[in-house]
């Protein structure tokens, strides 16, 4: 094949001298992780919050849940990321919008990331904690009311509480799949692992040790949060249902 | 607020529909590879013998730990050497699409694989242990018991699997393919009309899937015993 395998690549100097190749590598990773992490959050509370719309009373508010999670659903992320990146500026006022874009081009990218990665994210929470509360048996909601509970007590005391324990092993996977995720802020400009990686490659002009570290990297993370939700699942792991020893 | 100026659109239309014929070949592409060799892999990972399942359940592990973007990426690098290498393809080629089908196909693959798998399990094994009571080899019990019952089951998952893969084929925007959001992006571009042609895209996107997402509630409703 000809190609010629060179692993000290990454510790040798940038084009700015500074710096080595596995500091550029070990800067993306740093964006790989806080990004997903600052942005699961606003997913949990925008998909708790949407989720219980959705099994709320009433006409309106369950439909304009569904609007919000059927609009997350059917849209690519590639696009929602352009459209937070380049349109959703537009549609502020004019002086807010200015102050937007002169802002450091930086802090634009993650703004966008983490808002697109959030609500994305936050519409397919939504659908795992509504189908968690209808897969409560209707007794316990009833049972909470009848003890005076007003529907918002019974909600938080009772029916979320359990809800998330059921839930636990979707919500596993989408924290899995938000890491993975992050990977398409890439193509607005934010430097983290797979923007790096490509980075690596137009510099070095050694593709294979580039991708294969990041790679790896991507792999780290996986398993790491997946051993990690896993000792989460065990502690939260409700008795008497299937899974459970 | 903005001014909307949409009049860049009734002539991208010929572009886009273009790019949308791109985006609907590497999905179909994607969906027939990825279900034929997802299947096989699923088939793979539920044998007892090691040497096969260890293999498939690494591959599948392996594609469904990286992001999709890693994995098109890839493709971009490993593809065109391998074309060299065994057809003699020159470098200098497009091989955009080819490496895109590559990485669609195999990495849609995976998913699939695990979908497959789940719907082999759902098969109650009666029907496995009567069709061996009846004589039937493994290859004839698959094909003729389980399998067919397994899609019946599964169907719905395959067409949702589907349409996330119809929006993901966006992604090949990293590696320049013009894609019906490829060329969306290159029209709104070169008009100066970003805006507008972005969110032309996303409401495509939207009519298209949340359409295809119907389909498949009203047949779950309908295959659901």
């Amino acid at each position: 094949m000809g190609y010629t395998w060179n692993w000290r690549v990454f510790l040798s100097p940038t084009p700015s001298g500074d710096t080595t190749y596995l500091v550029w590598l070990l800067q993306g990773l740093q964006w790989t992780v806080l990004l997903p992490l600052s942005a699961w959050l606003v997913a949990l509370v925008l998909g708790t919050l949407f989720g219980v719309l959705r099994t709320a009373p009433g006409r309106w508010l369950p439909r304009l849940a569904t609007a919000w999670v059927e609009g997350f659903r059917n849209v690519p992320l590639l696009v929602q990321l352009f459209v937070w990146y380049f349109v959703a500026a537009e549609f502020l006022p004019r002086a807010w919008g200015d102050a937007v874009k002169q802002a450091d081009p930086l802090a634009q990218q993650f703004l966008a990331a983490w808002l697109c990665l959030g609500t994305f994210t936050s519409a397919r929470i939504a659908e795992q904690v509504r189908s968690g509360i209808q897969s409560l048996p209707p007794g316990q909601k009833n049972a909470a009311l009848a003890l005076g509970l007003t529907l918002p007590q019974a909600y938080r005391h009772v029916m979320l509480p359990m809800a998330f324990r059921i839930i636990l092993p979707p919500l596993t996977s989408e924290f899995l799949n938000i890491f993975k995720n992050s990977a398409v802020a890439s193509t607005i400009g934010l430097i983290e692992l797979s923007r790096q990686s490509q980075q690596l490659v137009d510099y070095t002009a050694q593709p294979y040790e580039a991708f294969l570290a990041v790679t790896l990297l991507y792999l780290l993370i996986n398993v790491g949060s997946m051993l990690l939700m896993r000792r989460v699942e065990a502690r939260a792991r409700v008795p008497g249902y299937i899974g459970t020893k | 607020m903005y001014d909307f100026e949409w009049s860049s659109i009734p002539g991208a239309l010929p572009v886009v529909a273009r790019g949308m014929g791109v985006t609907a070949q590497i999905t179909l592409v994607a969906v027939v590879v990825g279900i034929v060799w997802g299947t096989l892999l699923a088939l793979a990972r539920l044998t007892d013998r090691a040497v096969l399942s260890w293999p498939a359940a690494g591959y599948v592990n392996l594609f469904r730990s990286v992001p999709l973007v890693m994995v098109i990426l890839w493709f971009y690098l490993v593809v065109p050497q391998l074309l060299k290498r065994f057809l003699g393809v020159s470098e200098a080629a497009d091989i955009r699409m080819t490496s895109a089908l590559t990485a669609f196909a195999l990495f849609q693959a995976a998913y699939y694989a695990e979908i497959i798998r789940a719907g082999i399990q759902s098969v109650p094994k009666g029907q496995v242990a009567s069709a061996q009571a009846l004589g039937m080899t493994y290859r004839q019990t698959m094909w003729l018991v389980v399998l067919p019952q397994a899609f019946r089951n599964m169907l719905p998952l395959l067409l949702t699997q589907a349409i996330i893969l119809f929006q993901d084929t966006s992604l090949v925007y990293v590696i320049g393919l013009a894609d019906f959001f490829g060329s969306s992006y290159q029209v709104g571009v070169r008009d100066g009309r970003l805006v507008e042609l972005l969110l032309f895209a996303g409401l495509v996107y939207f009519v298209l899937c949340y359409a295809a997402s119907l389909v498949v509630q009203r047949l779950q409703g309908k295959t659901a015993r």
